[in-house]
């Protein structure tokens, strides 16, 4: 498989030294001690800017982790309100933001746990328009909504804007995990994978249920591949699908090849060969 | 299972299944109704891309697995 270098926008226009100060230095220490990280990659981590579209069950912790790993921007869109339902799971609420918009929410929870990070909310529903502009405006997405109109409109984004793309879904036991980079020539883009078709039965969490630990299992393990492509570590994850089944305790993989018919993503310039 | 000339016999989520010789992926989609839904077809490890489903003809002792898309976040 080809390795991705982590894009140039991570980590040429700063140095480590104007982001890793001595206080930066002690705080993301266990980071550094890793040699696949290192400063150099802590300070990738530091410059990057990362999109997590949903503020749910996987983007609280998603988005919680990414936070306390230092990441440069960190912008949260979530179009929901906080209900009393929601904190089962939801690990960046508390009862005092019922009522209160997602994103704001998250964005207060987030800046308390790192004030290094600049966090953004957007605390609406996407359209293509503006889901566009933020994907453009990032190095690596995170798809940790509830619903395919958005997972597919997510993933257009991406593909159009040449930006890795890791999606994770879950609802009652059963999870799914997979990282998309098209900026890998033979990376298949979701549409690849789950080409756009009727339901074959309600999936929502709203309706469904969801265990609670399942969606932190599954949105840490997004910051933690969405980590892995900013410092440029590790094995690259694309051309597979991740599937937990929380009952056996068991995953399994599936390769996943790219669809040369695929109309999303056929025509998609190819950056890095 | 014995199968007669004009069968094959394949695994399908994990159960026995004879189709007649011939059969794509899209006939077997077809068959159980999950054509146009928003499902994977896993074929001994890998996906099959959508675009092959005509042209992918299964073999005898073929695994398949049907992967449904998960949405929930």
């Amino acid at each position: 498989m080809t390795t991705i270098p982590p894009q140039k926008s991570c980590a040429t226009t700063t140095d480590a030294t104007d982001l890793l100060d001595d206080a930066a230095l002690l705080r993301y220490s266990r980071h550094i001690l890793l040699p696949e990280i290192d400063i150099e990659g802590q300070t990738r981590i530091r410059s990057a800017r990362v999109l997590v579209v949903g503020a749910g069950g996987l983007g609280c912790p998603a988005a919680l982790y990414l936070a306390r790993a230092g990441v440069g921007v960190l912008t949260v869109a979530d179009g929901d309100t906080v209900d009393a339902t929601n904190l089962q799971r939801q690990i960046l609420y508390t009862e005092s933001d019922i009522g209160r918009p997602k994103a704001d929410a998250a964005a207060d929870a987030l800046r308390l746990a790192n004030p290094d990070v600049t966090v953004t909310a957007v605390p609406h529903r996407l359209a293509q328009h503006d889901l566009d502009a933020l994907v453009a405006a990032s190095d690596v997405v995170l798809d940790c909504t509830d619903n395919f109109a958005t997972r597919h409109a997510i993933n257009r984004a991406c593909v159009r804007h040449c930006k890795p793309l890791v999606s994770g879904a879950a609802i009652r036991f059963d999870a799914q995990l997979a990282v998309f980079d098209v900026r890998a020539s033979a990376s298949p883009c979701y549409h690849c994978l789950f080409p756009e078709g009727e339901n074959v039965t309600e999936v929502r969490c709203a309706t469904m249920g969801v265990f609670a630990p399942l969606v932190g299992v599954v949105g840490a393990l997004q910051a933690h591949e969405a980590l892995k492509v900013i410092v440029g570590c590790g094995e690259p994850s694309w051309g597979k699908l991740w599937l937990f089944d929380g009952l056996g305790l068991e995953w399994r993989t599936i390769r996943v090849p790219r669809d040369p018919a695929c109309p999303v993503c056929r025509d998609r310039p190819n950056r890095v060969e | 299972m014995a199968n007669t000339p004009s069968t094959l016999t394949l695994r399908l989520n994990g159960a026995p299944e004879q189709v007649p010789v011939g059969t794509t992926v899209a006939a077997l989609l077809e068959r159980h109704g999950w054509l146009g839904k928003r499902v994977a077809v896993e074929r001994n490890g890998a996906i099959v891309p959508k675009s092959a489903y005509e042209a992918t003809i299964l073999c005898d002792g073929d695994v398949l697995e049907i992967v449904v898309a998960v949405g929930g976040g």
